[in-house]
């Protein structure tokens, strides 16, 4: 069993198969952090480097942990304390990194592609851990895992995704996986948060929550960016909150056993009312426990000796 | 079959039937209960695959003829494996289900085949993660030779001298449909 290449660049390049291994060996390495050593000797030797030049505090410390617990040496490099700050260019830094022979570079970057750029660079295995508005391939697997393990299937399942869904590298991660692995999917937000030729990929469009939740086994809420407030693509975020945000009223649209999922930080009560966030129906929670045992199998996964 | 090339007939031979297994099981609990003088701190640990249904089966021996059950759990040792990185394909991670404390246990270890030693290592350095265990004793069906390291087991079902081209194979009701040990050879 292995993937077929070196590098985790988005969901786009992962087979149905792939995907299926990924989560299987997730599930299995969920077991490794609830024992009292939570280490395993596997990656011993191995050196993993989390090069985050875009800011982060939970997929960072997310790959962290997980290398930690493989054994892994894992050190981070953040925009601020990179040479990037000193006018280094993106493939100067990757050749000095690549330079002190780590075996894994993980990358978040601004910039949508720097991921695949670095991919060509260098030899070492690249994963993806969020390039602009592109991809956030592990953010994806986290959630699929968390979905087959919660229904037990991805297949047939309704799904809806709320919020700006043009900006959200997790929608577009999501919708790429979860089509593909044949759950409905449906996209909703206001009118300029939908790109325009998102149909193109399979996914329902609806600009109303009443109709994007109706019968839907999944809701999955997106973070509205309170930071790309001044592109001014509503009018405040009260008047968001009062035709998006999922809360006591609208989820009862939604299939009664309906779970609730968002990729993290929460604004509450913008989009998410404080008790759904917190209430027996979401999995936010889990999502973060899960995220650690995807970023350990892509490790384990992807880190190996030669042919 | 005339082509020489690619065609080399494997033959199997049985060296252990149904009745066989149940035997050498049963004389193994009784041995594990002897020098344990009962079940007390007494733990069953099967390792993935092979020794898991072993395992098990040994466990209700014991639950059965001392009338008090004996803790029982699964280990799967790829994560511990000392070539897990000699290539990039990976082994089919198992599930480790340890649900007890092994803090002062006795630990039964199970496998199938007992063969260059190395899975027996890699288990015991799995099982000091999950506790500091009083001790650690060996049980396996098959003993086949061949060490590689310092390991030997404390209760052997049957010992199979066997030459390193041949390959042992278990065979169990719970996987396989069928109790039976058969060696063969390329």
């Amino acid at each position: 069993m292995k993937l077929s290449k070196k590098d985790i660049l988005g969901i786009k390049e992962l087979s149905q198969d792939e995907i299926h291994l990924i989560l299987d060996t997730a599930e299995s390495f969920l077991e490794v952090s609830t024992r009292k050593i939570k280490k395993v000797p596997t990656l011993r030797g191995k050196t993993v480097i989390n090069f985050f030049v875009e800011a982060s505090t939970r997929t960072r410390t997310s790959f962290e942990i997980a290398g930690k617990r493989l054994s892994a040496d894992t050190v981070n490099i953040s925009a601020s304390t990179s040479s990037l700050v000193k006018g280094e260019t993106l493939t100067d830094t990757a050749k000095t990194l690549e330079a002190m022979n780590p075996d894994i570079i993980v990358i978040r970057h601004s910039a949508a592609g720097a991921p695949h750029m670095l991919a060509r660079l260098v030899r070492q295995s690249i994963i993806n851990a969020g390039d602009g508005a592109h991809e956030h391939p592990t953010q994806a697997l986290l959630d699929m895992m968390t979905i087959r393990m919660e229904k037990g299937t991805l297949r047939g399942l309704n799904v809806a995704i709320i919020g700006d869904i043009a900006h959200s590298r997790v929608a577009r991660s999501n919708i790429l996986g979860l089509t593909m692995m044949g759950a409905n999917v449906t996209v909703c937000g206001p009118a300029m948060m939908i790109p325009r030729d998102v149909v193109k990929l399979s996914v329902r469009v609806s600009y109303h929550m009443e109709q994007a939740v109706k019968d839907a086994d999944i809701i999955m809420m997106l973070r509205i960016q309170l930071e790309r407030q001044n592109d001014n693509f509503f009018p405040s975020d009260r008047e968001y909150a009062r035709y998006y945000c999922l809360n006591s009223n609208n989820i009862r649209l939604a299939k009664p056993d309906v779970l609730v999922m968002h990729p993290g930080p929460i604004n509450r009560g913008i989009e998410i009312a404080p008790d759904i966030a917190d209430g027996a129906q979401s999995l936010i929670l889990k999502q973060v426990t899960n995220g650690v045992a995807v970023r350990m199998a892509l490790l384990y996964l992807l880190a190996g000796g030669e042919e | 079959m005339s082509s020489e090339e690619g065609n080399a007939m494997k033959t199997a031979k049985t060296v252990m039937d149904a009745d066989g297994i149940e035997r050498s099981l049963t004389r193994i609990a009784s041995e594990i209960l002897e020098e344990n003088k009962g079940v007390q701190d007494l733990v069953i640990i099967g390792i993935q695959k092979g020794g898991v249904s072993l395992a098990k089966r040994i466990a209700q021996k014991i639950s059965k003829s001392e009338k008090s059950a004996v803790p029982f759990g699964i280990l799967d040792i790829t994560l511990y494996r000392d070539d897990i990185l000699t290539s990039n394909k990976k082994p089919k991670l198992g599930i480790t289900d340890i649900s007890f404390s092994l803090d002062n246990k006795k630990i039964i270890l199970v496998d199938d085949v007992l063969f260059t030693g190395r899975t027996i290592r890699a288990a015991m350095d799995a099982l000091m993660d999950f506790g500091r265990p009083k001790l650690i004793r060996l049980a396996v069906l098959i003993d086949r030779g061949h060490r590689e390291l310092p390991i030997r087991a404390d209760f052997v079902g049957k010992n199979l001298p066997s030459s390193l081209w041949e390959e042992v194979a278990v065979h169990l009701t719970e996987s396989d449909g069928v109790d039976e040990v058969i060696i063969e050879e390329g």
